[in-house]
């Protein structure tokens, strides 16, 4: 199948890429760009384990190919901590103990921190509805819900 | 800031978080080598059919595909193999690696396809071509046995245990319940599904077999016997296991044998689709169990058949599951008599094997709904009849005539009584029971519920360990343990930080790498903490010493007035004064020592679920309002992680009891194969639950007194529901089959 040549920005860094264009945007992450902390649990859109930002909206990317993501800013959990300073929202989840495996860990980070860049004082309600959008087998969710509220108010 | 003297009890961070929340963690499909092959599975669209011919040549021609296999192609490997001695009648029933002339799942490995890429490995894997002759399958364990092939029956096995006198019981007792009980098929369905790369060292003759995960040891013997080469088995980061993920399936050979054959390393990811029907499903089974019972709702004596629906194979767990089933089923009762009989049976479905609390789940299920039916039968309290029942503390530790894997059952230490109390206490229980009554005259449909149950932990009979620091000062603990994302790390480095007197987040944590340590258990059936975790906690008693005595020869003193505190030789009398680090007692080469665990019988903790649910009378719809664990864990290494553990057992627990079913039409097709079929609970139905661990009754077993927690949150869900939804609809019974799905609630309602 015909490669097409394009770049790809992530995390404030371009790709330059040629690929087949019917890669999706989650392998191309992972394969292409070496980034493998975007998951893929599902690869049809439920568990949300590879949920990226794109241009401030969390976005599946096994539902995208990648072209579709040209010239836009893509937003991976590599880029949260800084160096080996977690993010702030990275410190509440080991603090609150709200993940085992990991697995769904950066899908869940990614759709919580577009939530609240959205909407630093999101309800209570809206935010266990937003995170309801995921799938987690590991905690049941209680912590994970806890590690984000916590950061939403620690932020007020 | 002082580093703590104790670790044990404590709830630290775990050490697994900053790797995993950075999203450089290694899971499976993370790794990658250099010059790999992709493989694919062609799998069966049909649940049983002979294969006349395939016909690969299309697949095999397609640019980018290096091979194409059927089992002509591995005639010399067996078929997968128990991990433990099975009985010999199982043996017919074992998986072929790839389905050789008769197809029995919908889902079964027919084909692989090895290629450059995995997009073409799975365009071509579509390309390979069946001619088949369609059976009919076998659908339904509660059927007449069948035919698995000719000549060979679909009931290999009828296990029986029984004790006491039966009969009598029932010629002679004031009243007999029996019920006709359903659990669905359900599984555990981690979020990473299956993966496994392997590669060939030809100058070492070695297979190197990467994504392994749950029992790393084991599987490496088991390969080793099957591919006859020297296999190591590297377990990275694994996405949850629950018991469905580490046992070895046919792509964990076929990879094996492919890196092998041509040299190359060759990876192998599952997609959600082929889990759903590839991966170990779980449960399914029907029982007709009856008690009988004295006019105080004294249960004399509990007779159960049941029927076990195996699915098309049996895989690496051989029975275990109905005998599971079996050696649990009294739970925290008395049961002066006691008689079961279990047909083992197969079907065309995904072959079925253990998921967290396997067998318990089904069987505390069955007790308790019989248990809420003799207090309804003798207009009895559902407490109460509980209460009348239980082994007490003064009877333990209690042995009944009963088996489980391998072992007898003996519970060790338990006073059910004062749990029960706490429990009550804790959840309300009698207000609960008021204020919904008073709710439910008022038109709502809610109610309360619970269920008791006894868990079984840390399997023997032996565990080993290895510490060591070096010259620097690293502590290393080298286990044969695996981390299925449980918190094994941080557990194990709390005990051994408790033993040895230095700071856990500075100890490094070897598992699942079969290089490393001669042996190992894995972690499986809430063995780890028990068994590894003292073998690590004696393994670094033993360093201790010889730490002890190096310094103590250096600073010119006796061992015994010396102690270790973060890591510092200090004097006991004279903390202040000249101290040593470990680093330099254990001079340029290090200091290591051995330890080994060895115990007869398991630790038995045990526990009790109260649930509060309201059904909605419109949909069938059932909430979850307040829902209690209490569990008696004998002692807590880290009591955040084991909340975290019931928590998460208790949404899979939920999840079976309400929402997820592996259905399957009259064909044998699955209908369950993606997740808008198959229902995981989100957020949005999993409430925040209150957890009540106590440290009542440690373990007499061993060193710590550790009793496991990973399946506590999971054992009574479904017990402790369906009692709460009779309660609700003011039904008493009504619940026989679970998953309570709205759609069978509302023919409950209309019933």
């Amino acid at each position: 199948m015909e490669k097409l040549d394009f770049t790809l920005n992530i995390n404030g860094s371009d790709y330059s890429l040629s690929i087949e264009p019917r890669r999706t945007l989650a392998d191309v992450i992972r394969e292409d760009c070496c980034l493998t902390g975007t998951h893929t649990g599902c690869e049809h859109g439920v568990c949300g384990a590879c949920t990226v930002i794109i241009d401030s909206e969390p976005m599946r990317s096994c539902l995208l190919f990648a072209v579709q993501a040209i010239g836009k800013s893509i937003r991976t959990v590599e880029g949260l901590a800084d160096g080996d300073d977690l993010h702030p929202l990275q410190k509440k989840f080991t603090e609150h103990h709200a993940l085992q495996c990991g697995f769904c860990t950066p899908g869940f980070l990614m759709l919580a921190l577009s939530a609240l860049e959205r909407d630093p004082d999101i309800s209570d309600e809206a935010l266990r509805e937003m995170l309801s959008s995921n799938l987690c087998r590991c905690t049941g969710y209680t912590n994970i819900v806890r590690a984000v509220r916590s950061y939403r108010d620690a932020g007020k | 800031m002082s580093v703590p003297r104790h670790f044990i009890g404590r709830s630290v961070p775990r050490l697994e978080d900053e790797v995993l929340l950075k999203g450089s963690g290694r899971f499976a499909a993370d790794i990658s080598f250099p010059n790999q092959l992709y493989m694919r599975v062609v799998r069966s669209s049909n649940a049983h059919a002979r294969i006349i011919s395939i016909d690969s040549v299309a697949a095999c021609a397609t640019p980018g595909v290096f091979a194409v296999w059927t089992s002509d192609d591995i005639q010399d490997i067996p078929p997968i193999d128990f991990r433990d001695p099975a009985a010999e009648a199982l043996g017919p029933y074992r998986q072929p690696v790839l389905a050789n002339k008769t197809i029995r799942y919908v889902g079964e490995p027919i084909a692989v396809v090895f290629a450059e890429d995995p997009y073409l490995a799975e365009d071509a894997a579509e390309l390979v071509e069946f001619n088949l002759e369609e059976l009919l399958p076998l659908r339904s364990a509660s059927d007449q046995p069948g035919e698995f092939e000719e000549g060979i029956g679909s009931e290999p096995l009828v296990l029986k245990s029984a004790y006491g006198d039966c009969q009598a019981a029932f010629d002679t007792a004031y009243a007999v319940i029996e019920l006709d009980l359903t659990i669905g098929r359900h599984s555990a369905v981690p979020l990473e599904t299956r993966g496994a790369l392997a590669t060939y060292d030809p100058q070492k003759d070695l297979i190197e077999l990467f994504g392994a995960a749950k029992v790393p040891h084991r599987n490496r013997n088991t390969l080793m016997r099957m591919l006859k080469r020297e296999v190591h088995l590297h377990e990275g980061h694994v996405g949850g296991g629950f018991g469905v993920r580490g046992e070895i399936y046919p792509e964990d050979v076929l990879v094996c044998l492919a890196a092998l054959r041509f040299g190359r390393p060759v990876k192998w990811i599952e997609d959600r689709y082929e889990h759903l029907m590839a991966a170990n499903q779980s449960r399914g089974q029907r029982h007709v169990a009856k008690v009988a019972v004295d006019a105080e709702g004294r249960v004399l004596a509990l007779d159960d058949e049941f029927f076990h629906d195996q699915g098309a194979y049996v895989r690496t767990h051989g029975a275990r599951v109905p005998e599971l089933t079996m050696g649990m089923l009294p739970g925290p009762y008395q049961i002066p008599s006691f008689r079961s009989e279990a047909h083992f049976r197969l079907t065309n479905k995904t072959p079925a094997a253990t998921y967290r609390a396997p067998g318990r789940f089904e069987g505390s299920f069955v007790r308790e709904r019989l248990m809420d039916a003799v207090a309804e039968k003798l207009g009895l309290d559902r407490v109460e009849v509980r209460r009348r029942n239980l082994v007490s503390k003064e009877e333990m530790p209690f042995a009944r005539p009963l088996s489980t894997l391998g072992t007898e059952v003996v519970l060790d230490s338990g006073d059910y009584a004062l749990l029960l109390d706490k429990a009550m206490e804790r959840f309300g229980w009698t207000e609960a029971s008021s204020a919904t009554r008073r709710r439910r005259m008022k038109g709502e449909s809610v109610g309360i519920g619970l269920g008791f149950f006894v868990e079984k932990t840390g399997l023997g009979p032996t565990d080993s360990a290895h510490v060591s620091v070096n010259r620097s000062g690293v502590v290393e603990i080298i286990t044969g343990g695996a981390s299925l994302g449980q918190g094994f790390e941080t557990v194990m480095a709390q005990i051994c930080a408790e033993a040895l007197g230095v700071d856990y987040t500075l100890i490094s944590v070897i598992h699942g790498q079969t290089d490393r340590i001669a042996n190992g258990i894995g972690a499986h059936a809430s063995r780890a903490t028990v068994m590894t975790g003292n073998a690590v906690y004696a393994a670094a008693l033993n360093l201790r010493t010889k730490l002890l005595d190096s310094a103590a020869a250096l600073m010119q003193t006796k061992a015994a007035m010396l102690d270790i505190v973060d890591g510092q030789i200090i004097s006991k009398e004279n903390a202040a004064g000249p101290s040593l680090s470990i680093a330099v007692a254990a001079g340029d080469e290090g200091l290591s020592a051995e330890g080994a665990f060895h115990v007869d019988h398991m630790a038995y903790p045990y526990g009790i679920h109260m649930a509060q649910i309201r059904v909605d009378q419109g949909t069938g719809a059932v909430t979850v309002e307040r829902y209690l664990v209490a569990y008696d864990v004998g002692r807590a290494v880290n009591p955040k992680l084991v909340e975290g553990q019931i928590v998460g057992g208790f949404a899979q627990g939920l999840g079976g009891t309400l929402f997820e079913e592996f259905l399957y039409d009259d064909q044998g097709q699955p209908l369950s194969v993606t997740f808008a079929d198959y229902l995981i609970p989100t957020l949005s139905e999993i409430p925040e639950i209150d957890i009540l661990v106590t440290e009542d009754a440690p373990s007499p077993l061993n060193p710590l007194g550790i009793k496991g927690a990973g399946e506590a949150g999971t054992n009574a869900v479904a017990a402790a529901i369906a009692s709460a939804i009779d309660d609700a609809i003011g039904k008493p019974g009504a619940v026989t089959k679970i998953p309570v799905t709205p759609q069978r609630l509302m023919a409950l309602l209309q019933d």
